[in-house]
């Protein structure tokens, strides 16, 4: 189960050729900057832009293809698209704007019960579209694209005209879809938090070309990417709840091979969790782990190989790749510790880890 | 060359264009033969024949105010719709139709309110017949021609007046109870 984009097209001045292949299931981010051909992709896989050469299919299901001259117009193709600005129609209740997608298709897997308590929907449904707020009128827009029974949701930027504290109230309505539709859904931001909370797999977009493109823990802890150069670079590990130490307040995480320590967390033994750690909170060390464990307040401790080094010569420090065994950290330390330490690839290295360094991102509803 | 022709009687004197409609629609002109000789039908200086040459006079006005009322749609509304599958036909029912509908009600009260004071077109093409083609202008004209029918002219002018300051009134308020419906 894949979705499968691939499309070329010369605008004047820019050149678009984007090809990924994104889960069946779970948000995609495509995430970079603005104007680096994001919104295209969403134009086209929606079917509002035809470029000179494409080929898009979701499970096998070819719905546009250049070679064969096959292009399905927008009504036809069953992906549904949440546009930046709601673009609810004003002459309808709430409720009809849901139903209009609805109504029109006849097989139908999502229903308006579902949608209108997935989103909290129900105190808005007889309400006018000029009565809601910002916030309001994005969960609505997006329960309209759900009801049209899409195989394949495009989200664009839906968060980006709403405030901080809109953002964070929509945030979870948006986090619990995936588990409860188990649809595919393209996600496009430009806020890093954002693709961190929601996504599963990332395609980083620039200039109009994918930069690189996979499983978000894994994109997020390379250190030759240009989201390695943001300040708050971070690597994202999806963690399971192994059991609380209650006497001691802690909780430990089992991400692959690695153990976390962190703050009790009220959050159930099994559970997942998606932790953040952020590259300029990690401390390197050499010597062996008991020695230092015994002298030191830090909780965790962890062996692992030096995987890669990217300077940033401009601001005196490198980036470096820690391999932990499967999954990897990143690192912001000083040009200067990495000459200190000697530092090269391949050699063994202790990631430190304070418990306070490791963010455990909000949980997501089970539905 | 469609648009310019809608639009002509807007510029053009409307004697030229009432004389056209003669030449046209006249029993010798060949479509008012064609009319006349399948159905029968005559529309040089009769009833129907005044009603044609008001229309044509203000089907400018009324094609304006349409398209006025369908361009000020915003077409990412359209857009949204085609993703949610509707076609085209239906997304010119449910989306395009109910949006452009209070400027096209404007636009037919003021395009009717217009019509009832056609003169030029009317006289030239319909004559001015008592009964059958007079229209109030007309009929106030001629009252005026008329010694001593200052009178009959004031008490048409009145009724010319609360035809036209309704037909005002009531666009607005349509307008206005429409754009509401339509949450604006």
């Amino acid at each position: 189960m894949t979705v499968f984009f691939s499309a070329r097209h010369k605008f004047p001045g820019f050149e678009f050729d984007i090809k990924f292949e994104a889960p069946g299931r779970g948000v995609t981010a495509l995430f970079g900057p603005s104007g680096a051909g994001k919104s295209t992709v969403l134009a086209i896989a929606a079917g509002l832009l035809r470029p000179e050469q494409c080929h898009f299919g979701i499970d096998g299901v070819v719905l546009a293809d250049s070679e064969s001259d096959l292009w399905l117009p927008p009504e036809r193709r069953r992906v549904g698209l949440v546009f930046q600005d709601a673009r609810l129609f004003p002459h309808m209740p709430v409720d009809a704007n849901l139903r209009y997608g609805l109504r029109r298709r006849t097989a139908k897997t999502i229903e308006f019960d579902t949608v209108v308590e997935l989103l909290g929907l129900a105190a808005l449904l007889a309400r006018r579209p000029h009565t809601l707020s910002g916030g309001e009128r994005q969960r609505v827009a997006i329960g309209r694209a759900l009801l049209s029974q899409p195989h394949l949701l495009l989200m664009d930027e839906p968060l980006a005209s709403l405030d901080a504290a809109r953002k964070a109230d929509i945030l979870p309505y948006l986090a619990r879809l995936p588990a409860a539709l188990g649809l595919p859904i393209f996600y496009v931001t430009h806020a890093f938090d954002e693709v961190v909370r929601l996504a599963d797999a990332l395609v980083l977009i620039d200039g109009g070309k994918v930069v690189a493109s996979g499983k978000l823990s894994d994109l997020a802890a390379r250190a030759d990417l240009p989201i390695a150069t943001r300040d708050d670079a971070a690597a994202v590990l999806d963690c399971t709840v192994a059991e609380h130490d209650t006497g001691r307040g802690l909780t430990r995480l089992i991400c692959g091979t690695v153990n976390l320590l962190v703050a009790a967390q009220p959050i159930h033994p099994g559970a997942k969790v998606r932790v953040r750690i952020a590259a300029r909170e990690v401390i390197l060390a050499h010597g062996d782990t008991r020695g230092l464990a015994e002298s030191i307040s830090l909780h965790n401790i962890l062996p692992g190989t030096v995987r890669s080094i990217t300077a940033d010569a401009a601001r005196h420090t490198a980036m470096v790749e820690i391999d932990l065994g499967g999954p990897a950290l990143l690192a912001r330390v000083t040009t200067d510790a990495v000459s200190h330490l000697e530092l090269a690839k391949d050699a063994p290295v202790l990631a430190l880890i304070k418990s306070m360094s490791v963010e455990v991102l909000p949980i997501v509803e089970e539905y | 060359m469609l648009h310019a022709l809608v639009h002509l009687p807007l510029v053009l004197p409307p004697v030229v264009t009432g004389w056209l409609l003669l030449l046209l629609f006249g029993v010798r002109g060949p479509l008012g033969a064609l009319l006349n000789h399948f159905f029968g039908i005559r529309l040089a200086f009769t009833t129907a024949g005044a009603a044609l040459a008001c229309g044509v006079m203000v089907f400018p006005i009324m094609v304006r105010a349409v398209r006025q009322a369908i361009d000020a749609i915003d077409p990412g509304l359209e857009q949204a719709a085609r993703t949610l599958g509707a076609g085209r036909l239906d997304r010119f029912w449910s989306i395009t139709l109910p949006l452009a509908g209070p400027g096209v009600l404007v636009g037919v009260t003021v395009a009717y309110a217009t019509s009832l004071g056609e003169f030029g077109a009317v006289i030239t093409f319909a004559a001015n017949i008592p009964g059958e083609t007079r229209t109030l202008p007309l009929a106030i004209f001629s009252a005026l021609q008329v010694p001593g029918g200052e009178l009959a002219a004031a008490k048409l002018s009145a009724v010319s007046l609360v035809l036209a300051l309704t037909g005002l009134l009531l666009s607005e308020f349509l307008g206005r109870r429409m754009n509401k419906a339509a949450g604006r």
